[in-house]
C-alpha cells in the first residue's frame, strides 16, 4: 500500500479495548488502512462497528477506561499514538481537523463565529488579531458562506444547520491541517443540505489535498464522496478497496447484505415493492463477538472454518477481502 | 376512501409571554405549522408523506390520531368526522381502528413494563380481551407475528436492540386490530440492515392483515420501497401528490425534482446533479407568495406573489404555477 511518507495516515493493527470489571471489551481489534494526500476515505458500518472510535484514536481524544492496546497510528510518518497530551493537543487542530456530527454542540453558543476562528487560527499559526480575521473571512467564503462580512459577527443560534456546520468545516481548516475527520458530517442535515456538504468536502480534498476520513453510516455519503471505503463490523475491517468496486462489486457478504439492504428508489412498479435484501439478525454485543469471523452467526454463506479461524483481509480483485470463502485452500469461492 | 382530510390547518402559538409582549410592544406570534393540506388515503394502500425537517408532517399525524386538536379544516375517518372536539363519543368510537408507530424506539418504550404489559396495554385500555388467559395468548401471538419469541414477553425494553424494539411497537400498535396506521419515521432512527428488516416486516403485516398506512418519513427511496401513493410538503402546505411511479418518473413540483435529486447516487452511475441552492427558510415568517420560490429555478414574479394552489390532473396534483403554466 505505498510507501510510508507519501500516507498522510497509516494506522496498523489497531486494537482499542475497554477494560471493565468483567473483562476486556475489545471495541477495535487488530484494523489497518493508510489514506494518502487528497484522498477521501470512506468508513462505513453499522452502530457499534467502532468506527467512530477508530476516529477517535486517531485524533487522540479516546476516553478512559478506553485505550489503545497495541498497533500504531502515524501522521505523515510520524508516530502519533503514543505522544503525550500536550504534544498530540498541539498536533489536533493544526494537523488535524476535526468535523463532528451535530454543528450545535461543536461551536461554543456563548463566542461569535468570528471570535471562535480568529482564537483558532491564532492558536495555531503565528499572525495578528487583523490578518487572522482577514483569514477567518477567507475560510468562510471557502466554506460557500455568502456575504461573510456580515455573517463573521454573528452567533453560532443565528445560523442555519448546514450554514453551521460550513462553519464547522471553516474551523476544522484553520491551520490548514494535513488530515480531516469527519464522523458524521451530514447525518444531523436535511437531504438537500446534505448534497451541499458533501459536494464541499469533496471539493477541499480535491484542492487543498487534504487527507479525509469520512465516518459515516450511510453508504449513499460514501459512493458520492470517498474513493476509497473501508467496511467495519464488530470492531474489524471486513472489506476495504476503491469505493466503485465495493458498491458494485461487494466481495464480502456483510457488503453485500448492507449494500442490498440499502433502499433505492426504483421507478417501475414491477421492482417497487419487492422486498429489500435483509440480513437477519443484529451486530453482536462487545461481550458476545463470535469466534472466528464475527460476522458467521448472520452470514449464509458461512462453514466451519468460519466458525472457529478468524480470516484476516486478503487482497481479492482490487479490495482486501477479510473472508474465508476466498481463500485459494477453499474448494468452492461463491 | 378511509381517510379524508379537508384544509386541514394547526397554528401553534410561538408568542413571547404575555409580559414581554406587553412591555416590549410586540405582538402575538403564531407558527402555521400546517396549512390548508386535504388529500385522501384509500383503503389498504400505502401513502407516504414525505418532506424535510419542519415541514409539518409530522404534526399531520399528530392531528390525524389526534394528539393535536385541528386549528382549522376537518378529518374524517371512514365518513366519520374526527376532528370534532363536541363529538367524544362517536371519536373514541373510530380511533380505537387506528394506532401510531413512533420514530425512536428508545423513547416511544416504556423501560419500567416488561414487554407483555406494554404489548397488552391497548387491550386492556381498549377492553378488548375478558381475561389475563386471553391476554396472554394474544401477546404471544402478536409477538410471533412481528418476529419475536412469546418468551421475550418476560423481558423489559432495554434488553432489545433498536430493531427489535421498533418490533415491539409494531406488536403494541396491532394488538388492538387497527385497519389504520400511523408510522412516523419508523426506521429513521435504525441501522440500514436493521431498516431493511422493519420495512419487510411492515409490507408483509400489510398484505397479510389488510392494513392501510400513513408513512411518515423524509427518505424518499425508503418511501419508494413501501409507498404506492405520496404526497410531498414544504413549510406546512402540500406540493404535490401523484401515484408513487408517476412521481418518481416524472415529478411535476420543482420541490420534488430537488428531493430526488439530492439522494444519494449509489448505483454510481455518474448522473450530474443540479446543486441544491438555499436551505428552508425559517417557519416564522414564509416567504409570500410560493414558499418555495427563494430556492427554485424556475420562480418568476407571479410566483413571488400569489400563492400556487393545488390543482389536480386526473390522480395526480402539483401546486405551483410554473407547472401549471406549462413553463416546466
Amino acid at each position: 500500500m505505498g510507501t510510508a511518507p507519501a500516507m498522510v495516515l497509516e494506522v496498523k493493527n489497531l486494537r482499542i479495548e475497554f477494560p471493565t470489571r468483567r473483562g476486556t471489551l475489545v471495541a477495535v481489534d487488530g484494523i489497518s488502512f493508510s489514506i494518502a494526500p487528497g484522498e477521501v476515505l470512506g468508513v462505513v458500518g453499522e452502530s457499534g462497528a467502532g468506527k467512530s472510535l477508530t476516529g477517535t484514536a486517531v485524533i487522540g481524544l479516546l476516553e478512559p477506561p478506553g485505550r489503545i492496546a497495541a498497533g500504531e497510528i502515524l501522521l505523515e510518518g510520524e508516530r502519533i499514538d503514543n505522544l503525550p497530551h500536550e504534544a498530540l493537543r498541539q498536533i489536533r487542530g493544526r494537523r488535524i481537523g476535526a468535523i463532528f456530527q451535530d454543528p450545535l454542540t461543536s461551536l461554543n453558543p456563548l463566542y461569535t463565529v468570528g471570535e471562535q476562528l480568529v482564537e483558532t487560527i491564532r492558536t495555531h499559526l503565528d499572525i495578528d488579531a487583523a490578518e487572522a480575521r482577514d483569514r477567518a473571512l477567507a475560510l468562510l467564503r471557502e466554506v460557500g458562506i455568502q456575504a461573510p462580512e456580515a455573517r463573521i459577527d454573528h452567533y453560532p443560534h443565528q445560523f442555519s444547520g448546514g450554514m453551521r456546520q460550513r462553519v464547522v468545516i471553516s474551523l476544522a481548516l484553520c491551520a490548514e491541517p494535513r488530515l480531516i475527520i469527519a464522523d458524521e458530517p451530514t447525518t444531523a442535515l436535511d437531504v438537500s443540505i446534505q448534497a451541499q456538504i458533501i459536494q464541499l468536502l469533496k471539493k477541499l480534498a480535491r484542492e487543498r489535498g487534504t487527507a479525509v476520513m469520512l465516518i459515516t453510516h450511510d453508504m449513499g455519503v460514501i459512493a458520492e464522496t470517498a474513493d476509497r471505503v473501508a467496511v467495519m463490523y464488530a470492531g474489524r475491517i471486513v472489506e476495504i478497496g476503491p469505493v466503485r468496486e465495493v458498491v458494485r462489486a461487494a466481495r464480502h457478504p456483510y457488503t453485500a447484505g448492507l449494500m442490498g439492504s440499502i433502499p433505492k428508489i426504483r421507478v417501475a412498479s414491477a421492482q417497487m415493492h419487492a422486498p429489500l435484501v435483509q440480513i437477519e439478525g443484529a451486530m453482536p454485543r462487545l461481550n458476545a463477538i463470535p469466534s472466528g469471523c464475527a460476522f458467521h452467526p448472520r452470514c449464509g454463506k458461512s462453514f466451519a472454518r468460519c466458525r472457529t479461524e478468524r480470516p484476516e483481509p486478503r487482497p481479492v480483485g482490487s479490495n482486501l477481502t477479510a473472508c474465508w470463502l476466498y481463500d485459494e485452500h477453499n474448494a468452492a469461492p461463491a | 376512501m378511509l381517510l379524508r382530510l379537508e384544509d386541514l390547518g394547526r397554528d401553534f402559538d410561538v408568542s413571547r409571554p404575555w409580559l414581554n409582549r406587553v412591555l416590549e410592544g410586540v405582538p402575538r406570534q403564531l407558527l402555521h405549522a400546517v396549512d390548508g393540506v386535504s388529500f385522501e388515503v384509500r383503503k389498504g394502500e400505502t401513502l407516504a408523506l414525505v418532506g424535510e425537517s419542519g415541514c409539518g408532517k409530522s404534526t399531520v399525524a399528530r392531528l390525524i390520531v389526534g394528539l393535536y386538536a385541528p386549528s382549522r379544516g376537518r378529518i374524517e375517518f371512514d365518513g366519520v368526522e374526527i376532528s370534532d372536539p363536541e363529538a367524544k363519543a362517536a371519536t373514541a368510537r373510530i380511533r380505537r381502528r387506528m394506532q401510531m408507530i413512533f420514530q425512536d424506539p428508545y423513547a416511544s418504550l416504556n423501560p419500567r413494563w416488561r414487554v407483555r404489559d406494554i404489548v397488552a396495554e391497548p387491550l386492556r385500555v381498549l377492553g378488548l380481551a375478558a381475561d389475563d388467559a386471553q391476554i396472554a395468548a394474544r401477546v404471544a401471538e402478536l409477538l410471533k407475528q412481528v418476529g419475536l419469541a412469546p418468551e421475550d414477553g418476560e423481558k423489559y425494553p432495554h434488553e432489545f436492540s433498536g430493531g427489535q424494539r421498533q418490533r415491539i411497537s409494531i406488536a403494541r400498535a396491532l394488538s388492538g386490530r387497527p385497519e389504520f396506521l400511523v408510522c412516523d419515521e419508523p426506521t429513521s432512527a435504525l441501522d440500514v440492515s436493521v431498516q431493511a428488516q422493519i420495512l419487510n416486516l411492515m409490507t408483509e403485516l400489510q398484505a397479510r392483515l389488510g392494513l392501510t398506512y400513513l408513512f411518515i418519513s423524509h427518505n424518499l427511496a425508503v418511501v419508494s420501497h413501501v409507498a404506492d401513493r405520496i404526497a410531498v410538503m414544504y413549510l406546512g402546505r402540500l406540493v404535490e401528490i401523484a401515484d408513487a411511479e408517476e412521481l418518481f418518473a416524472r415529478p411535476k413540483h420543482p420541490y420534488t425534482r430537488m428531493l430526488l435529486d439530492a439522494v444519494p447516487d449509489l448505483e454510481m452511475s455518474g448522473r450530474q446533479r443540479t446543486p441544491v441552492a438555499g436551505e428552508v427558510p425559517n417557519p416564522l415568517s414564509p416567504p409570500p407568495g410560493c414558499a418555495f420560490h427563494p430556492r427554485c429555478p424556475h420562480a418568476n414574479d407571479r410566483c413571488q406573489a400569489e400563492r400556487p394552489s393545488l390543482i389536480w390532473h386526473g390522480e395526480a396534483a402539483s401546486a405551483c404555477h410554473a407547472v401549471e403554466e406549462n413553463r416546466i
